[in-house]
């Protein structure tokens, strides 16, 4: 898995969450997925259960504590698909 | 504050089995559009009955509503809920509040019933996760989904509702019902606007636990638009419906300073319980409950039983319909020729639980608001104990100024609601 096609993926996972869809046209590593996509914080698990199925991997608790841009879901994802 | 305030209907929206908008509903009432159809799941799960009314909203229709966001959060009574409150809103003049915009409508309020709710929720999928050891991928949404109040909680956020927001439950009175608290709190000064109805999903978990007890109809599976037939000698049992009916009640104060338009005045109402004593039980109602709950709304009104001229009954299709019809002779105190016209929706649109008060309010304002008074289908075999009645039991649609109309809805645990609509 390149970074550049767990972007991708990550995006489009978030895209029915996020309620600012011009900042998600523009995302960038550094966009904060609840700040500037404008996720509802309560949906954090239901974006952390579609990554598990997507990628086929298991984000445990800890894990996804440490995910708070874009760029945090990415490498996570990588290091998991390894 | 202090004084009764007079209330008035000035926005009404719906989600019917056979049809949404209000010009779509007035249009399939006259005519007598069915909205049963044949269920194939139902038949593949072996129920008896395999007909039901479930509104044809596509996912196109969904769209135009909500984002995906929303959607991924709704289950089916809160899409016709929520469908039902915004075209009410937007019928009552007012403007959608956009996501991002953080005004309050301080001044409006919503009672939203519904009968079971997220049934679909929990049967589709919290259920089998849970018993499955998944409690984890249940994910954020079921809560919201599958609590009482999810109905109303979701149309007070789409329309950033300041008032009070919550849901009542009685059952099939519960549409009804919420009509009356909502009349209840604006005639005592306690808000000036209210949205009220009710909701209720399609799911055949909801509609299993009635076929259990046998008292669905199961005669008609080949035949689903003469499936449902209230007031008739062959019926078998009520069809099960679903959808939402919701109107914006208003204090005539508020209705007039902003000039909105107004479809007709709510002038009394009450809600009461037979206790499950004398010939009431769980499921069947004391008529002395209901013939006080009918002379309770005459008295909140200041009328006569002579002065109701049209019913939009209960009468759902079962044995009690002729009962319900002996119930509204005695409380309005007249002679079986003398009582005035009764329709029944139901025979178009099943019986849909706790949304029924709503949608048959809607019903029942259009009927006062456009003058006429929808004939009620499939019961051309009249049931026989209802023969003395025959000429007062409106059959074919008929154009007709309806001065006031009598609306009353009866549910399981013996509870009944009436609310009288007076032409403005």
């Amino acid at each position: 898995m390149d970074t550049k096609e767990a972007f991708d993926k990550v995006v489009a996972i978030i895209g029915p969450f996020a309620k600012n869809a011009d900042a998600l046209k523009t995302a960038t590593r550094e966009t904060k997925i609840l700040a500037d996509l404008g996720v509802n914080s309560a949906r954090l698990v239901d974006i952390i259960l579609a990554f598990e199925d997507e990628f086929n991997i298991a984000i445990d608790d800890d894990t996804a504590d440490k995910i708070s841009t874009l760029g945090d879901a990415v490498d996570q994802i990588v290091a998991l698909t390894k | 504050m202090g004084t009764r305030q007079r209330v008035v209907i000035t926005g009404m929206g719906v989600v019917a089995p056979n049809g949404h908008g209000l010009d779509d509903f007035e249009t399939a009432l006259r005519t007598g559009r069915s909205g049963i159809r044949f269920q194939q799941h139902l038949a593949d799960l072996k129920f008896g009955c395999q007909v039901g009314g479930i509104p044809q909203i596509t996912e196109e229709i969904k769209h135009a509503y909500f984002s995906d966001e929303l959607l991924l959060a709704m289950n089916s009574s809160m899409i016709y809920a929520s469908i039902a409150a915004v075209d009410c809103w937007k019928d009552a003049g007012l403007s959608v509040p956009g996501s991002g915009d953080d005004e309050v409508d301080w001044d409006t309020g919503a009672i939203i019933g519904t009968g079971i709710g997220g049934a679909d929720t929990l049967g589709d999928w919290v259920v089998p996760k849970v018993n499955s050891g998944n409690v984890r991928r249940i994910g954020s949404t079921s809560v919201e989904q599958t609590m009482s109040s999810s109905v109303s909680a979701r149309v007070g956020g789409l329309l950033a509702l300041g008032g009070q927001v919550t849901t009542n439950s009685s059952a099939c009175t519960t549409g009804t019902e919420a009509v009356i608290m909502a009349y209840r709190a604006i005639r005592d000064g306690q808000s000036k606007r209210m949205l009220a109805g009710g909701a209720e999903g399609h799911s055949h978990y909801i509609w299993a636990g009635f076929d259990a007890m046998r008292v669905l109809g199961r005669h008609s599976n080949d035949r689903p638009d003469r499936a449902s037939r209230p007031l008739s000698a062959s019926t078998s049992g009520f069809i099960p419906g679903s959808g939402a009916g919701i109107l914006m009640l208003e204090s005539l104060e508020s209705a007039l300073s902003r000039g909105a338009k107004i479809y007709a005045e709510v002038v009394g109402g009450h809600v009461n319980s037979g206790g499950q004593r004398g010939k009431g039980s769980m499921t069947a109602p004391n008529p002395v409950g209901v013939r006080r709950c009918i002379t309770a709304a005459l008295l909140d009104a200041g009328i006569e039983g002579s002065s109701i001229d049209a019913v939009n009954g209960h009468l759902t299709g079962t044995m009690a319909d002729p009962l319900e019809i002996e119930n509204w002779r005695a409380a309005l105190n007249v002679a079986p020729d003398r009582i005035p016209l009764v329709n029944a929706t139901k025979g178009m649109i099943g019986h849909a639980l706790g949304a029924a008060g709503g949608i048959e309010c809607v019903a029942s304002v259009l009927q006062v608001s456009r003058g006429f008074i929808h004939g009620s289908v499939n019961c051309e075999d009249l049931h026989p104990d209802l023969e003395a009645f025959t000429t007062r039991l409106v059959r074919e649609t008929v154009e007709y100024p309806v001065k006031i109309l009598a609306k009353a809805s009866f549910g399981f645990g013996d509870v009944n609601g009436c609310v009288l609509f007076q032409h403005y």
